[in-house]
């Protein structure tokens, strides 16, 4: 479990996290939600520590992050994965490098062990095998983010972190990355900890929901609380649209 | 504007400590090595040569000029252009140039890593980013650029032989003879401790550069452009330093 107390960040006068408590579960999606601006990623990244926190702490299956030595910070960074927002695959390097340099610098497996693992976190993520030798340039937005996927979890990682993953991407390939992120979490068991501002990633995966606002934890709680609560700070996020109004009148009505 | 040079320096050194980090898994380093060796040095090898040849070409037919005397023999001459050319044209000149095509190109690459988050997910991963993306550049920079300037000296030396023989400028089999008069080895040692160290400006300034881009497109090819403007002065700067220091 991760377990987050009472952070904030501020990037000068700019307060962006303005005390966060929260607990993020094992096993599940854990959905951070939010309007633009609200803090949504620099929450993420002070969590991974890409982000250094003015106050508050990170502990990591009880271990603060900011009180670990190097070896140790080293061993817990292995068990992260993490998914950015414009998939961050290195342009230098074919599909296959790109899934591979995790192994090549944090594993001691042989060659044909590498090869195997990198072949079923690709095939995992459905790429096909003739697209591994291919650079990032030359596949499509959905592939990439599969892609960045694969890498994300070619270490077996503890803790997968998504920065929008679906961002960018069209309704049909956003639910199937939606779909593959639940599927992973749930088939290795990963506290997956996922930045989205779209309602159908949502509904569809949000095993556990946060609703950041301004830098505060506002609301939590499940997918199906979310459509049915009467919390302020969640209808006034929520049903914005016409669609989800009409939606909400619906649920009430049956 | 002092304080922000001597902000930036220290940012420099701090960056440095970072780079010269021991690195683990040497392996993946020195991959890395090689593609940069391949990225940085093979392919500036035409532009170097084809820029000596008729920089030595150039030379040849200025100092030819300035020296039209018959009481002085072409072997002068030789002497003069190779002087020239291997104590001041292959190193400055072609560090300059480098600076530009492989300087502009570390800080760009870097740059773009920066802003597309590449760097921040080698962080995550546990991997030092400033020492496995910036010293296989330096590493390749270093051992290539020192070859990239002994082509460059040779090419000018044929490249002003050559310009001498077509415009009958000189009496060839004279000129080629001075060529090897008076060779002082000392002279090609002072042009490549020069060029070593312009090799670890062009790849530490420009990575530097490059390494510390916050923001997007725009402010990369900022970054890539001060990049030249700061290695070129601080060549030029250096190139005086070390001559006074050598010669």
């Amino acid at each position: 479990m991760i377990r987050v107390k009472g952070i904030t960040k501020s990037f000068g006068k700019e307060h962006v996290l303005r005390g966060i408590d929260v607990e993020l579960y094992p096993g599940k999606c854990n959905l951070i939600i939010g309007l633009s601006g609200s803090g949504k990623t620099v929450f993420l990244k002070s969590i991974l520590g890409l982000h250094t926190v003015d106050s508050g702490t990170v502990e990591y299956d009880g271990r603060i992050l900011g009180d670990l030595n190097k070896n140790e910070t080293k061993k817990l960074r292995q068990e992260m994965g993490m998914v950015f927002q414009g998939s961050a695959l290195f342009n230098s390097l074919s599909i296959e490098e790109n899934v591979g340099l995790p192994l090549n610098f944090f594993s001691s497996m042989t060659l044909e062990k590498k090869l195997d693992r990198i072949k079923f976190c690709l095939n995992r993520v459905r790429i096909p095998d003739d697209a591994f030798v291919k650079m990032p340039s030359e596949l499509s937005g959905g592939m990439q983010k599969r892609v960045a996927i694969a890498r994300a979890i070619v270490l077996n990682p503890k803790y997968l972190f998504c920065d929008e993953p679906n961002s960018g991407l069209d309704p049909e390939t956003a639910i199937v990355i939606d779909k593959l992120i639940h599927e992973i979490t749930h088939e290795f068991g990963m506290t997956t900890i996922l930045n989205t501002h779209d309602m159908n990633s949502v509904l569809e995966i949000g095993d556990h929901v946060i609703l950041l606002q301004d830098g505060k934890k506002t609301w939590e709680g499940k997918k199906e609380d979310v459509l049915t609560t009467d919390e302020k700070n969640v209808v006034d996020y929520v049903f914005r649209s016409n669609l989800f109004k009409q939606m909400r009148a619906a649920l009430a009505k049956s | 504007m002092i304080y922000r040079f001597f902000e930036g320096l220290g940012a420099y050194f701090l960056f440095l400590g970072d780079v010269f980090r021991r690195p683990e898994h040497l392996r993946e380093y020195y991959r890395s090595f090689l593609r940069e060796v391949d990225l940085l040095g093979f392919s500036s090898i035409a532009l170097v040569c084809f820029i000596s040849l008729f920089m030595g070409a150039v030379v040849l037919i200025q100092t030819a000029m300035n020296l039209d005397n018959p009481f002085l023999a072409d072997s002068y001459i030789a002497i003069a252009v190779r002087e020239a050319i291997v104590l001041e044209f292959a190193p400055t000149i072609v560090s300059l140039i480098l600076a530009g095509k492989v300087g502009s190109n570390i800080a760009s690459t870097l740059g773009t890593m920066r802003v597309t988050e590449q760097m921040d997910a080698l962080r995550v991963m546990g991997i030092n980013p400033a020492s496995y993306l910036v010293l296989p550049k330096i590493a390749a920079c270093l051992l290539f650029n020192p070859i990239l300037v002994i082509f460059g000296m040779l090419l000018g030396l044929v490249g002003g032989y050559l310009a001498g023989d077509v415009l009958n400028l000189v009496n060839t089999e004279v000129y080629l003879s001075g060529y090897f008069m008076e060779f002082f080895p000392h002279y090609v040692t002072y042009s490549l401790i020069k060029t070593f160290v312009f090799a670890f400006i062009i790849a530490t300034v420009s990575a530097f550069f490059g390494y510390k881009v916050e923001g997007g497109a725009v402010e990369v090819g900022k970054a890539s452009t001060k990049s030249v403007v700061a290695m070129s002065f601080t060549i030029i700067l250096f190139n005086y330093i070390l001559t006074d220091m050598i010669l």
